[in-house]
């Protein structure tokens, strides 16, 4: 890997929508906010700030790194045409970084376990469980979609202290509190929402282990379906010769 | 030096996704096609009976990029040889609008070119240009698609006066409605069409309605209902149904309206000329009773053909390129605007 690497990182997956340009050694600069204006009309004129700002020219850029999901289905796909679209007019690859592993990530070698949770609406949130190791990120819950009552017994079972961040959190911090019967602590607002900081960050390890795609490639992780898609396998379970006629 | 910089051909890479199908294309000084690339959903929303917007938005991603390259390559140029991106912002569904408008700005901000939004039926009205290269405006324009069923007068090059509209279903939504009420499926303009050619269009006779006090106006919904009416009552009495003469009969009594309106607002507006637009402008029926109504009345016609009628991004091309040449740009912080009007800036 080039010493001088640069990758520009963006993360929409949520409330926040956040830019960031680094090297491996170096956040150059990072770009977050966390205000509802759409992030369709935000977020890149925040890149083209950052650009500016670290006096950038657009085709040092490397690779460009990229919260690939889960989260806001609409805010996924601005960011990854976002990044499509640069990657096509730079000719550079995307790097995906699980938005989920991105905010964990924040909380760089902590002891604790650390529980991300976003709020997927309908009940659930988009969670897993993640802890360092030497350094190292380990997955102990891969990402996936529960309620947040379920995710909660999951990571008591590993009766170690955990701490709790993500949007999720101020929608079910109630229940966080009712329900964690193992030693917790939420993490403080500057590390408990995405940031493209992290994303970038990781993405260079990405980049270590060749997880790269090119921007043609890329497409959201949404961990779920369609409404209209979830219907049809429902009633294609239901029915299972209506469910052969479909395919064919 | 600045007279030569203004007579340089001007060739615009074109960007579509605003319904389901994913289109890019390359069209040089807004008439010359150079590549039309279409990556089409249809056969994906039939499965469900008509567009899925989530669906339509997720295919959108998965094609954009190769859709886009595709255009390029079929044109053979490069991004560096395009003098601006025109993208569709508006009317249409917002998480696939989005999916454009964000791609055309990304690689309008990296490759250092101006960014022109256009409006989708703009587009359509604009195929015309592409059709016929001496087509220009003052005309009329009627606009027939499944979102939309308008009358305009194109008084130049994207200034628009709307003159009549549908008080309810768009044309192109009741033949979907109907398809799906006699079996046929979506997308029910082709199918409807095809059927309607083995039929007897005075079979039955379904209303054709007029609004009062609003000439060029249209509605669709009492159509529709009779034509489900009469499928039920004939159900009821456990009739077969001849779906060819349903389908020739709804088609007619929708093709009466749209032409009678048309010519009526010619003449009224003193409009020498009548162009269509959109995807039921592709309907055979419509067609040649427009083109019959027309020659009677002393009005020459013009209508794309069916590639340019259905959604495209060569008819982006030509609308942009009309408005790259008036100056319209837009910033990075342009957004997908669901209900954007026909002429609003």
């Amino acid at each position: 890997m080039e010493t001088n690497m640069k990758i520009l990182a963006i993360d929409s997956s949520g409330l926040v929508a956040s830019a960031a340009i680094l090297t491996e050694e170096n956040l150059i600069a990072e770009y977050t906010v966390n205000y509802k204006k759409t992030h369709s009309q935000t977020l890149l004129p925040m890149i083209d700030e950052i650009v500016r700002m670290a006096e950038v020219d657009l085709k040092e850029i490397d690779a460009i790194a990229l919260a690939e999901g889960p989260g806001s289905f609409t805010g996924l796909r601005i960011g990854s045409s976002t990044a499509k679209g640069l990657g096509l007019a730079l000719g550079k690859p995307i790097i995906g970084v699980s938005t989920l592993k991105a905010l964990a990530y924040n909380l760089f070698g902590t002891d604790s376990l650390i529980c991300p949770m976003m709020d997927a609406r309908r009940g659930q949130v988009y969670t897993g469980l993640y802890s360092f190791e030497e350094g190292k990120m380990v997955t102990l819950i891969d990402q996936t979609v529960i309620s947040a009552e379920q995710m909660i017994e999951t990571a008591c079972r590993f009766e170690k202290p955990v701490i709790y961040l993500g949007d999720g959190v101020p929608v079910y911090r109630g229940l966080l509190e009712e329900k964690t019967t193992v030693p917790y602590t939420f993490a403080p607002a500057h590390v408990s929402k995405q940031r493209a900081g992290a994303v970038g960050a990781l993405a260079f390890e990405y980049y270590k282990q060749g997880k790269v795609q090119t921007a043609a490639e890329h497409a959201p992780v949404y961990l779920r379906l369609s409404q209209a898609e979830r219907e049809l396998m429902e009633k294609q379970a239901a029915q299972p010769q209506a469910a052969e006629g479909a395919k064919n | 030096m600045e007279a030569a910089k203004n007579e340089k051909d001007v060739y615009i890479l074109a960007i579509e996704s605003s319904c389901d199908e994913t289109a890019a294309a390359v069209v040089k000084n807004g008439r010359e096609v150079l590549s039309n690339a279409i990556s089409s959903q249809i056969a994906l929303h039939t499965l469900y009976g008509g567009v899925v917007p989530e669906i339509a938005s997720r295919k959108h991603i998965e094609k954009i990029n190769q859709v886009i390259e595709e255009a390029l390559q079929t044109a053979g140029m490069t991004l560096q040889e395009m003098d601006a991106i025109g993208v569709t912002y508006g009317p249409g569904l917002v998480g696939a609008l989005l999916v454009g408008v964000a791609e055309a700005k990304a690689i309008a901000y990296a490759a250092g070119l101006p960014l022109v939004g256009v409006h989708h039926i703009e587009g359509h009205v604009s195929a015309n240009y592409i059709e016929d290269r001496t087509w220009e405006p003052p005309f009329l324009c009627l606009i027939v698609s499944g979102g939309h069923t308008h009358l305009v007068l194109v008084k130049e090059y994207g200034s628009y006066e709307i003159i009549g509209r549908t008080h309810d279903d768009a044309a192109g939504e009741s033949f979907d409605k109907v398809a799906r009420a006699i079996g046929l499926g979506y997308p029910g303009g082709p199918k409807i069409d095809k059927l309607a050619k083995e039929g007897n269009k005075h079979a039955i006779a379904f209303p054709r309605a007029h609004i009062e006090g609003a000439p060029y106006d249209f509605s669709f919904s009492g159509v529709k209902s009779a034509v489900l009416n009469y499928v039920n009552s004939c159900e009821m009495k456990q009739e077969e149904i001849n779906r060819a003469d349903v389908a020739a009969s709804f088609q007619e009594a929708v093709v009466d309206v749209l032409v009678s309106r048309t010519v009526a607002a010619a003449k009224e507006y003193g409009m020498k000329r009548v162009a269509m637009a959109g995807g039921v402008a592709a309907n055979s029926a419509l067609r040649a009773a427009m083109k019959e109504a027309c020659e009677k009345a002393g009005l020459s016609l013009m209508y794309p053909s069916p590639i340019y009628c259905t959604d495209n991004a060569a008819m982006i091309g030509a609308a942009a390129y009309y408005e790259y040449k008036k100056g319209v740009r837009h910033g990075l912080d342009l957004n997908a605007v669901p209900n954007l009007m026909i002429g609003q800036r």
